[in-house]
């Protein structure tokens, strides 16, 4: 799907030109595009206009959970099982923006580099640029960018969460979020934010101590929790076919349960 | 052209098999401090990997460090790869342990900026800001 990047740079130049290499797949042109729409470009809303709909199958994935809970690593096992379907992947990869500078370290990539090579991979970090919500404001368009660039999956990785960081909901069809064991007792699992927006609650590391208190917690106020051990690819089948469920047992468009949530808060 | 505001993007790693780097992280650290946004691969990279990751990220340098001796090897393929994709736009800079017969050769074959120790952070800092942003 990724055609000859030769000889693209000038017709980068123009909205059209751009919209016709998204379409094509071409990674110059999903990258530059990209970029304008997190500079607030105009030429950013021409192209997504131009986009229009031609998007439409591919299934956006949210994974988001605590900092250093794992959510690059099981990315990257995830990546490399879809690959085996032969399906297609697009990343993007959410890190903070410094309040003080606005620099940041955008570092989530490292752990999926194996991939840098494959065709059928495309991996884009976002900085949050003053978002609170766990996402960058160019999140949901970057998203729909994949969509049209024809990947057949999107993860999207929000910068390491606690509790009331749930933009994602808003982004992907299927969220999921990545527990650590060892983190807080039974009312932890109770509370209100996050887990309410989550389909599936993973709790990564699971080899570590703690790891059935937490599984057992969870379980008791979340229907479907699942354990993985990321880096040894342990639990990674059992999360695919999980999220695939959820893609044939919900067929509302991604947008509705954002909706409801909105509407509920207002 | 309508004036944009967004920060820098700079691909931040080492390639081949080197594995200093506590040097570069702290010239990442200081390039966040300075506002810009820092992708960094890490370790271990090939050229061919860097490369795929500037243009998947829409980068506009390419900031290398090299302590191994193999500087001229690589540089110039991440260079020529670099052209091959048509993305010779993206600046390429470096620094490492590179004696200075190695410097004219790798200037001319169009490595911005050479880093080599005794540098202090100010320079690089001042060296990346002065970057015109691509897009």
């Amino acid at each position: 799907m990724l055609s000859s990047e030769r000889s693209i740079r000038k017709e980068m130049a123009s909205p059209d030109g751009l919209a016709e290499h998204v379409k094509a797949g071409r990674v110059r042109a999903i990258s530059r595009t990209i970029t304008l729409l997190e500079a607030g470009n105009p030429m950013g809303r021409e192209i997504l206009r131009q986009l229009g709909d031609s998007g439409g199958r591919s299934h956006a994935i949210g994974i988001t959970g605590y900092p250093g809970a794992g959510k690059s690593t099981l990315i990257d096992r995830l990546i490399t099982a879809y690959r085996q379907q032969d399906k297609t992947v697009g990343v993007l990869a959410v890190d903070m923006s410094s309040p003080f500078t606005g620099g940041a370290i955008l570092g989530d990539r490292i752990r999926m580099q194996d991939h840098a090579l494959d065709k059928g991979v495309y991996v884009h970090s976002l900085a949050t640029r003053g978002q609170r919500g766990g996402v960058s404001a160019a999140t949901r368009d970057a998203v729909l960018v994949l969509d049209t660039a024809g990947f057949d999956i999107v993860l999207v990785e929000t910068v390491g969460v606690g509790q009331g960081e749930w933009d994602i909901a808003e982004v992907a069809k299927t969220v999921v979020v990545v527990v650590a064991p060892g983190l807080g007792d039974e009312i932890q699992a109770m509370k209100a934010g996050i887990l309410e927006v989550a389909h599936i609650v993973v709790v990564n590391k699971a080899d570590h101590d703690g790891a059935e208190t937490t599984l057992q917690h969870l379980r008791d106020w979340h229907p479907c929790v699942l354990r993985t051990v990321a880096v040894k690819g342990e639990g990674i089948p059992e999360l695919i076919a999980a999220i695939a469920h959820h893609q044939q047992a919900d067929p509302l468009p991604r947008h509705v349960s954002s909706q409801t949530i909105r509407q509920s808060l207002h | 052209m309508t004036t944009i505001t967004a920060p820098l993007r700079i691909l931040i790693g080492k390639v081949g098999l080197d594995g200093h780097d506590r040097g570069i992280k702290l010239v990442a650290r200081a390039l966040r401090d300075a506002g810009m946004e820092i992708i960094y691969t890490g370790l271990h990279q090939t050229p061919e990997q860097i490369v795929s990751a500037a243009i998947q990220e829409d980068v506009d340098a390419i900031g290398l460090s090299v302590l191994s001796g193999s500087h001229n090897t690589l540089f110039l393929r991440v260079l020529e790869l670099l052209k091959e994709q048509d993305a010779d736009d993206i600046v390429v800079f470096g620094g490492g342990i590179i004696p200075n017969e190695d410097i004219p050769k790798l200037h001319a074959a169009g490595v911005r900026a050479l880093f080599r120790p005794g540098t202090t952070m100010a320079d690089i800092v001042d060296f990346v800001k002065a970057i015109q942003p691509r897009a």
